[in-house]
């Protein structure tokens, strides 16, 4: 059996294509259905939907061999236990920082909201600014207007979110894009299956860049 | 200041209950018996050491996760061992002296400051054999059977070995001139096997198409034995180190082959685990549904030149706690005759019990007074007076 972990919504739909290039299709719709687990086409192989930081956890732990979690989880979670054979090129967008309109750029030490704590760190200590990290689990764009912080960081997708808000996009940290992570036992025990998965995602994408 | 929770033991620290326990030491007993068959003497390292001793040959990762204490006699900076080898080498190197190889084993508690993302424990019982003093693959060879046995004496099945060897990649960041920090941030890539994470390091730091050939096939070359033939093509311009590395591999899987003609090897040539450690194969033994090798060791020669003698070296290790949990012999032990006797002053009984005890056989000692029967105890025999004698009686 071979267990592949999708998160819900965006990840997922833009994963579909990806998986029926390479033969596989679900026969659940999780938008309609509650399961957690989908059966497809193939007796051998089911998805399995959680949330997208958990698909790490689950790839990390071997409870799935394959999965499909973004960069920005990754970064997160810390990627050493696991493979990352390919980036899919979906789910795409940008982690940057973002302040309110006509806010001065920030100084050297302030206060960041974030929910991508370690990223943040990492990216504040690369540019010599003393950040002080608020993790919040949603609605970061609301702390700089109430004086939660100076600072966040953030996706941003098309922008609309900041903009409602008053919030402007300021450096880009990282362009985030989905990535095929593998658990590390599964890649040396099921290479025979996992292998060939591998290479058909490899020439979809090719395909699609040509 | 009295803790909140007396009974709440430290992250990652377990205490093995009397059941496991049993379990635990008949798997050791077992183990080291097979050590010593194979001729594998058993040695006792010492918990804490100076912490450059523990350090040796071994890099950053070990630094973090040893446990340090300052000697309070000398002010020295001692460490609780996080790994057995090193010490093992210096056994070797610096007492025994010896040109003839040398086999030891051990066992024994070691402690992690961070614990291993997948196992959260930080004391794991690490339980191992190393032998020195022999360069060629048949030393590699023997360590691996061993670890192999010892897989087998545990139950574990099936077992999946990987291999690798280290001195394809260094010779191949040494032939492409990579500095040492690149070479570290390389390794990081490849352990990951992130493509493109490798991409984007390629293009900035590797010019020559050659070598960025080499690297860019590195991270899909593994898989069953006929990746050794690709490897061959794709490092068909590498220097000879890279072809001495695979021809050793090539050789090790055929006599492997020969020997476990049903075990299912897996190649793998960016697998680099110990990479700071190690010099040449390495391998690792997994079974399904676990996430993380159960057994893994390598060859590190030359670690023992600070003690005093350098010498080839190979040698695994495993987590005891780990296998017991993991083996399935446990719950097929025969079920043991536990005897209570009563708590009677009487002459007869106390020869009875001295001679049952001899036999081999328990005997537990009712407390006057005390609390429950023998059922309570566990026992499921009772020792009754008939007429002068005292007979075992079972009891339902």
């Amino acid at each position: 059996m071979l267990t592949i972990a999708v998160s819900k919504g965006r990840i997922y739909a833009d994963a579909l294509p990806l998986l029926k290039d390479a033969g596989i299709v679900p026969l659940d719709d999780p938008k309609t259905s509650r399961k957690l687990i989908l059966k497809t086409n193939h007796d051998d192989i089911q998805l399995i939907i959680i949330r997208a930081t958990d698909v790490p956890t689950f790839v990390e732990y071997g409870a799935a061999d394959l999965g499909i979690a973004g960069k920005d989880v990754l970064l997160e979670h810390g990627a050493d236990n696991l493979y990352e054979p390919l980036d899919l090129g979906i789910a795409k967008c940008r982690l940057m920082t973002a302040i309110p309109v006509g806010n001065p750029p920030i100084g050297r030490r302030i206060k960041v909201a974030t929910k991508y704590v370690k990223s943040a760190q990492r990216y504040f200590a690369s540019q010599g600014i003393q950040a002080e990290i608020i993790k919040l689990y949603g609605a970061m764009e609301l702390a700089p207007l109430v004086g939660l912080a100076d600072c966040i960081v953030d996706l941003v997708d098309t922008g609309n979110t900041l903009k409602a808000n008053g919030l402007e996009p300021q450096s880009l940290i990282m362009e985030i894009s989905s990535r095929l992570i593998v658990n590390k036992a599964a890649m040396k025990m099921k290479h025979a299956i996992i292998q060939p998965l591998i290479d058909q995602f490899e020439r979809t994408l090719n395909l699609k860049q040509s | 200041m009295l803790q909140k929770d007396p009974w709440l033991l430290p992250d990652g620290i377990e205490e093995i209950l009397p059941a496991e326990t049993k379990q635990l030491e008949i798997l050791r007993q077992r183990l080291l018996d097979v050590f010593s068959s194979w001729g594998y003497k058993l040695v006792i390292p010492p918990l804490i050491d100076y912490l450059d001793a523990l350090l040796t040959g071994s890099g950053h990762d070990l630094d973090l996760q040893t446990f340090k204490l300052t000697d309070q006699l000398s002010g020295e900076l001692l460490g609780i061992r996080a790994d057995m080898t090193p010490q093992i080498a210096r056994i070797d190197a610096h007492h025994l002296r010896s040109k003839v190889p040398a086999r030891l084993c051990y066992v024994g508690s070691v402690l992690h400051a961070k614990a291993n993302d997948l196992e959260k424990t930080r004391s794991p019982m690490q339980i191992g054999a190393e032998l020195y003093g022999h360069a060629g693959i048949e030393s590699d060879l023997e360590i691996i059977q061993l670890m192999l046995e010892m897989l087998a004496i545990a139950e574990l099945k099936p077992i999946y070995l990987d291999l690798g060897h280290v001195g394809i990649y260094r010779a191949l960041a040494r032939q492409a001139n990579l500095t040492e920090s690149q070479e570290d941030e390389l390794f990081d890539i490849l352990q990951r096997k992130a493509k493109t994470e490798l991409d984007g390091f390629l293009n900035n730091h590797v010019h020559e198409t050659l070598y960025k050939d080499f690297f860019t096939a590195l991270p899909k070359l593994n898989g069953a034995e006929d990746i050794l033939a690709t490897a061959q093509q794709v490092f068909a311009q590498a220097n000879s180190a890279v072809k001495q590395a695979l021809a050793e591999l090539q050789l090790l899987a055929n006599k492997l082959k020969t020997l476990f003609p049903n075990l299912v090897i897996n190649f793998d040539l960016a697998e680099l685990r110990g990479y700071k450690y190690h010099t040449g194969i390495i391998f690792a033994a997994f079974i399904p549904n676990i996430g993380k090798e159960i057994a893994r060791g390598g060859r590190y020669d030359n670690i023992g030149e600070v003690f005093g003698q350098a010498r080839p070296a190979t040698g695994f290790s495993a987590d005891l706690k780990q296998l017991t949990r993991l083996s399935p012999i446990n719950s097929t032990n025969p079920v043991q005759q536990l005897i209570f006797a009563p708590a009677i002053d009487d002459k007869m009984l106390v020869v009875k019990i001295r001679n049952l005890r001899t036999l081999g056989l328990t005997v537990i000692q009712q407390l006057p007074n005390q609390f429950g029967d023998a059922q309570a105890l566990g026992c499921n025999a009772i020792l009754e007076k008939n007429n002068q004698n005292w007979i075992i009686k079972t009891l339902a």
